[in-house]
């Protein structure tokens, strides 16, 4: 498999106060990554870093054999998106203008998107089954909706490598559901996918690699199998944990064993 | 996934309802033309209009002088005026409220009229010539308001809105304290009068000239936001969010600043400080068209500008005195702003 980013001895952080270090991973085209640990381990700042929002502390982190920070903005977009969390945003614009702005980094700075950008933003959005909802307002859809809608738009923005920060968090089961669903719908169709959770039971459902990070490294890599056991996960959140496979849902799930919290 | 939907006409939305889209420029229209024949001496409009015609052939009218030189003298640099200063001041609110990710924002809240002002009064103080004013109230207009936003983003972890708003009182404070010192420093019979007059707001001794003077400054602010009337939405996302999508936006957001502040500062330079503008406006033209800027630019233009022309000239004509426009305004957009934010009702939902 071809390598799409990867990071050697990278260290990130805010201000020149590295949060991690001597991280070693990469991102191969086609794959879905699952990134967990528990808050503060980094995760976020690791994603700001991988995304070139933040420069690099130390180490070399590439995108395609070239250094992230030697991209400019409009070039990086057209090779990664970015998928937030999905709140509010600050005007009502509608669905399909969301999703449109995804071609910023494809249409020239004066330019405003053409009819086939229009095309291709409604044909994102009806692939994602929410093509009722595109004259509808950003804000007055539902949070599923809304996260549903910023995938849509990383689709649009033809980008190889999705980066997705905790595309679940925030929302009911349901919709948690939902947005599994279409992440699995993605996979296998070329797309590099990475992305953060909470709970390490995704990793089993929709990801192809589990990475889990503990304050600022990486503390195991692998499939699924065999870096989500309850061991390491024991190591990385402090509590039992059952993974356990179960048949209704044809994978493993992850479950706390209440009660029997292991003093650290 | 899903069953396929047909796609959307460009248009169909404005396609079921022209009437928003319709308004601001009828109303623009209604003013402008109420504008020029009201006031102390009547004017019908068939003699406005054949006034206008005759200057614009080069055919005499056969009017009496005087109807022509209050038309063509008097009135007609005024309402230009008026548009002009309304529309830069709402084009700028407009700009300001994206930029800042916050519809409650203006040119007054932000402390650029007050820095404008500061800048504009010095020169006064100085008795430089006109653009030199010019030039010193966009100086000061720039300069606060690049205080504030850095004030904003050093301060981490609250409400930045909040942050921003109680920034901009502060700075706007300390440079009323600097106005003031100016005021006292000044030629009480010849700056003083000057000064006071210009800060209430007025485009009572506007000329050609002056209207003619803000125009350069007023397209050079426009021309970049017109350009940039697209990439203007991707600004109102979250920083991080924009610059995913591909956008440097430190750099757009100098030049989109720069751009409004330079209106702003064009504006307060020829009329003084008018304040409100700028905040109630945008608003009403985004509850009109949306908040796609390339549609909300155009409505809050001219709905700035009608709206500056209407208070003008309910200015000169409601009492025996010309009431300065700053009062009329902020007796109107007060009341506005404080309903919006009782209300709870944000105008932009």
């Amino acid at each position: 498999m071809a390598v799409m980013m990867s990071a050697q001895d990278l260290a990130f952080g805010y201000g020149g106060k590295a949060i991690g270090q001597g991280v070693n991973i990469s991102v191969n085209s086609g794959e879905v990554m699952c990134l967990m640990g528990p808050n503060g381990c980094g995760k976020t700042t690791l994603f700001r870093t991988l995304l070139g929002l933040l420069p690099p502390l130390g180490g070399r982190l590439e995108m395609l054999g070239r250094p992230v920070q030697a991209y400019t903005r409009a070039e990086f977009a057209r090779h990664v998106a970015y998928v937030p969390q999905a709140g509010s945003s600050y005007f009502p614009f509608t669905v399909l203008n969301v999703v449109m702005m995804a071609r910023a980094s494809r249409i020239g700075t004066f330019a405003t998107p053409s009819a086939h950008d229009r095309t291709l933003s409604f044909a994102a959005l009806d692939r994602l089954g929410l093509a009722h909802l595109a004259e509808r307002s950003f804000n007055e859809i539902s949070g599923g909706e809304r996260q549903m809608t910023l995938i849509a738009r990383a689709l649009v923005q033809e980008a190889e490598l999705i980066v997705m920060d905790e595309p679940t968090a925030s929302l009911d089961f349901g919709n948690q559901a939902r947005v599994l669903d279409c992440i699995n719908e993605l996979r296998g169709s070329g797309l590099s996918i990475v992305l953060s959770t909470h709970d390490p039971g995704h990793a089993f459902a929709c990801a192809d690699r589990a990475v889990l990070m503990k304050q600022g490294h990486v503390v195991a890599d692998g499939l699924p199998n065999e870096a989500v056991t309850p061991e390491s996960l024991h190591g990385l959140y402090g509590v039992e944990v059952a993974v356990e496979f179960m048949q209704g849902a044809g994978r493993s799930i992850c479950a706390p064993a209440l009660g029997r919290f292991r003093q650290e | 996934m899903s069953k396929s939907g047909a796609l959307p006409e460009a248009g169909s939305r404005a396609g079921r309802s022209l009437f928003p889209v319709l308004l601001p420029p009828l109303l623009l229209a209604v003013v402008v033309i109420l504008a020029l024949s009201a006031g102390k001496y009547d004017v019908s409009l068939s003699d406005m209009a054949r006034v206008v015609w005759s200057r614009l052939t080069g055919t005499p009218s056969g009017l009496d002088a005087t109807i022509e030189t209050v038309v063509w003298n008097v009135r007609l640099p005024r309402v230009l005026a008026g548009l002009l200063v309304g529309a830069s001041l709402a084009a700028a609110g407009c700009v300001y409220q994206g930029l800042f990710r916050n519809p409650l924002v203006s040119p007054d809240i932000l402390g650029v009229s007050a820095g404008a002002s500061l800048g504009a009064v010095g020169g006064i103080f100085l008795s430089l010539p006109v653009l030199a004013i010019q030039g010193m109230a966009f100086a000061g207009g720039l300069a606060a308001v690049a205080l504030v936003y850095a004030i904003g983003s050093m301060v981490r972890g609250r409400d930045p809105v909040l942050v921003l708003v109680l920034a901009g009182v502060a700075v706007g404070a300390l440079v009323g304290a600097c106005i003031s010192l100016l005021k006292v420093l000044a030629d009480p019979y010849n700056q003083l009068p000057a000064i006071t007059f210009w800060l209430l707001g007025s485009l009572a001794s506007i000329t050609r000239a002056d209207a003619a003077s803000i125009l350069p400054a007023m397209l050079l602010g426009l021309v970049p936001m017109v350009l940039l009337r697209w990439r203007m939405n991707l600004m109102t996302l979250d920083e991080e969010e924009a610059r995913a999508l591909g956008i440097e936006t430190g750099r757009l957001r100098l030049i989109l600043v720069s751009a409004a502040t330079l209106m702003t500062a064009a504006a307060v330079s020829v009329s003084g400080i008018i304040g409100w503008v700028g905040l109630v406006m945008p608003h009403i033209a985004r509850s009109l068209v949306g908040p796609d800027f390339g549609r909300l630019l155009p409505a809050s233009l001219m709905l700035g500008g009608g709206y500056m022309v209407g208070v003008d000239a309910l200015a000169r004509t409601i009492a025996g005195i010309e009431v300065p426009l700053g009062i009329l305004t902020a007796v109107i957009g007060a009341p506005f702003f404080l309903w919006l934010l009782v209300s709870g009702r944000r105008g932009w939902q």
